[in-house]
């Protein structure tokens, strides 16, 4: 479970490593389609998947696997288990250094903006989609690939930047509320139908009421943080979503560094005061509280909804640390409730550049079956995620799935069936932050000024104009927003060469020439004793 | 007789000197310094400093370590301290560092965090202390992030979500893999009592021995081993060396 911890760090780790390892790679030919896939030959693919720490998911992918290749029996698919973003990210960056990525990788779009500062290292899907043979439902394909419009248009535009499709959305996810219904309603509140900023940090404040002996009255325990939230990046980017304020444009301009971001962290800083908030970085997994009764409110990712609540399939703590109450699953909570605003996440697949054509078609044919629907639903399944394709989402046997809530607290659990139902009613209301070399970088400083604020309260530091001003000097000088970000795709321009470099060649180029005339002039002397 | 007589002192001799370095360096505290009992005491968010000996190297990305550290007293996990590259490869085990920073708790683990060190002349490198004993008791937490050793246990089944057994698993489901460089989860028994135990693969990745010892074990081996009494949401032992009785 730690790894998640320390996987953030990797994050910001590679996205340095990124220029000198892309600059030096030798750059591969631009990928054209074949003709015709080679039957003939023998292709041996690697796929990089990540999973939730969930034996079923990795079950999936070795099953999807095996049926692929008994329709292609002359490709091999060799998978590599991952379990955070991070480590994916950071190996795909070192081995593009050595010409070595993987065939395809599950990826979020930040970190194919990074790889795509390498030369024709990611290949466009645009080709690949509308190929009559081999693309998206193409007429060569031996299994019921799904056509572009099958695909929900949302997702699928969430993969292309700058005029190109550069990955297949694979899973979807956003993020939710689970509330402790018993506590809520113990302190006098009703849960309204969209939760609010407002309603969430005055129940969260009113829960940090102690008896004498500092007990908390609304647990009975010694240990309650009312509000815990496990992506403050996500937090950040959402508040100032539903705000209408600034993070950034799609050219890589970096917007975040504004008013509305200053009240945002003044109104965080209050409640981590009240002892009414706290974050995963800080405290560690809100599951954990939530399951214990130690926590009102667990904002998390649609995709980790069989770790929350009491009857969770995957809960983290002891048995005997669970305390029975209600779980309502609701999306975040709204600054316009009438306009509401949440995060669309989840992996993606990107397809990598080999030499061999051959290779990168042996590779397109498995991602797409990565869409087919019974890769879809079964994966969905494993969590509070969705499939990609309304083919999937409207298919009478995930429909069953959903209709079957509750019926066990596993394959059916309430609450994971419940956080994939809010991701499916709110769709339109998804967004995704504009996608940018750099855009990763700027995801953390989110996250960070958040997380720099709530440990600086418990600190006992003041929060005012000075330490904001600090704030956003660290911040910016840690995650180098003040250095030229901006998106592009394939080759880097490198401007003009330094004048050193300029200098060294020209000495060269005088030196050559020195040479050459010595030996024409030794010739000449030569022929003359002839 | 003489030269056996002139060994003997000069092994005593040596014996005594090496004794005494390691009881000075490991008691000493420079001023301005924390004492185990003052770290011990102060509160969650306090700023803290200490000096102690690293044990331990966990892990290092983009200028942060995570270090086992101890002194004569008791220990400390550092977690993601400021370090250059260069300056991690000098923390050699037994490496005497001054650490400031904040003290912190996660999921019951007590830590150091956004810290910065420096290194200090002195050496020690700490004997496992065996804690088999006070598994199970509220004793066993005071030993917290100390090097320590369990004798004697049983290898117990451990169990996948799916219901399969085996003597490991790959992460704590079942669902890693040795290639992914997993965590390894087992399950070992005193007295009755089974409780599971980590090889952490930041910490002992898949090319050490003890990653590959647990990967041979099987149910029903009675197995001593070392390791870090690490914490999440209750003891969690990150070993670092298991051998088979």
């Amino acid at each position: 479970m730690k790894l998640s911890r320390l996987g953030g760090i990797f994050l910001a780790f590679v996205g340095f490593l990124l220029l000198a390892g892309c600059h030096g790679s030798r750059g591969l030919k631009e990928f054209s389609i074949p003709e015709e896939f080679d039957t003939s030959k023998e292709y041996e693919i690697t796929f990089w998947a990540k999973n939730d720490t969930n034996k079923t998911q990795t079950q999936i992918y070795r099953d999807a696997i095996e049926k692929f290749t008994a329709l292609y029996p002359n490709i091999t698919v060799n998978l590599r288990l991952y379990t955070d973003y991070g480590r994916i990210y950071s190996d795909v960056i070192t081995n593009i250094a050595t010409g070595t990525t993987p065939n395809i990788c599950i990826t979020y779009p930040d970190h194919i903006a990074t790889y795509l500062t390498g030369d024709n290292v990611v290949v466009p899907l645009d080709k690949l989609f509308s190929d009559k043979s081999y693309g998206l439902g193409g007429s060569a394909l031996l299994f019921d690939a799904p056509e572009i419009s099958e695909i929900v248009p949302q997702f699928l535009s969430e993969c292309s930047f700058k005029e190109h499709y550069y990955a297949l959305p694979f899973m979807r996810s956003t993020e939710a509320c689970y509330i402790n219904k018993d506590f809520v309603e113990a302190l006098g509140y009703t849960i309204p139908e969209q939760l609010t900023w407002d309603f969430i940090w005055e129940v969260s404040d009113a829960a940090t009421a102690k008896d004498a002996d500092g007990t908390y009255l609304v647990n009975g325990q010694k240990v309650m943080i009312p509000f815990i939230y496990k992506s403050t990046d996500n937090m950040m980017i959402q508040m100032l979503r539903q705000k209408k304020a600034g993070y950034s444009t799609s050219d890589g301009t970096i917007e975040i560094f504004n008013d509305t971001t200053t009240e945002l962290l003044y109104e965080i800083a209050k409640h981590v005061e009240n002892g009414a908030f706290s974050t995963f970085k800080i405290s560690s997994y809100p599951g954990n509280f939530f399951n214990a009764g130690q926590c009102l409110f667990a904002i998390d990712s649609t995709a980790g909804a069989s770790w929350i609540g009491t009857n969770a399939p995957l809960s983290d703590i002891s048995k005997d640390s669970l305390v029975d109450f209600e779980t309502v699953v609701l999306p975040i909570p709204q600054f316009d409730p009438a306009h509401p605003q949440m995060i669309s996440q989840g992996p993606s697949v990107c397809l990598f550049n080999k030499a061999d054509p051959q290779e990168v078609l042996a590779s397109w044919l498995f991602m797409q079956y990565l869409l087919t629907d019974d890769i879809q639903i079964a994966y969905a399944r494993t969590e509070g995620y969705v499939p990609v394709t309304k083919k999937a989402q409207d298919s009478p046997v995930y429909r069953e799935y959903l209709s079957k809530i509750g019926t066990d607290n596993d394959a059916y659990y309430e609450v994971k069936i419940n956080a994939s139902e809010l991701l499916l009613k709110h769709m339109e209301n998804t967004f995704v932050t504009p996608v940018f070399n750099g855009s990763a970088s700027l995801r953390d400083a989110a996250g960070q000024m958040i997380e720099n604020v709530a440990k600086s309260v418990r600190r006992g530091e003041t929060i005012d104009t000075a330490y904001m001003e600090k704030l956003v000097r660290d911040v910016t000088s840690l995650y180098h927003l003040d250095q030229n970000n901006s998106f592009v795709a394939g080759r880097v321009p490198l401007g003009k060469l330094p004048q050193t470099a300029v200098i060294l060649l020209v000495v060269l180029g005088i030196t050559w020439l020195g040479i050459i005339t010595y030996l024409l002039r030794e010739a000449k002397k030569r022929k003359k004793k002839l | 007789m003489k030269k056996f007589l002139a060994m003997a002192l000069s092994l005593a001799l040596a014996f005594t000197a090496a004794g005494c370095g390691n009881k000075d360096d490991a008691d000493k505290k420079s001023e301005g310094v924390m004492t185990y009992a003052e770290y011990d005491a102060a509160a969650i968010e306090s700023e803290v400093t200490i000096e102690a000996y690293v044990q331990a190297k966990q892990a290092w990305w983009e200028d942060k370590a995570t270090i086992y550290a101890q002194d004569k007293e008791g220990a400390y996990f550092i977690y993601n301290m400021a370090c250059s590259e260069a300056d991690y490869k000098k923390l050699t085990t037994g490496t005497k560092i001054k650490v400031k920073g904040y003290k912190a708790e996660w999921s019951g683990e007590v830590e150091i965090i956004d810290a910065t060190f420096e290194i200090m002349d002195g050496n020690y490198v700490a004997k496992a202390t065996d804690v088999t004993s006070k598994l199970g008791s509220d004793d066993l937490i005071k030993y917290q992030n100390q090097f320590v050793s369990f004798t004697g246990m049983t290898v117990e089944e451990s169990e996948d979500k799916d219901g399969n057994k085996a003597p490991f698993l790959y992460s704590v489901d079942g669902s890693g893999t040795q290639e992914g460089n997993s965590d390894l989860y087992f399950n070992v028994s005193k007295d009755g009592k089974t409780y599971t135990f980590t090889v952490e693969s930041y910490l002992c990745d898949n090319t050490t021995d003890v990653y590959k010892t647990v990967e041979g074990l099987k149910v029903g081996d009675v197995i001593d081993m070392e390791g870090f009494l690490y914490w999440y949401n209750g003891v969690n032992p990150h070993i670092t060396s298991v051998k088979t009785k």
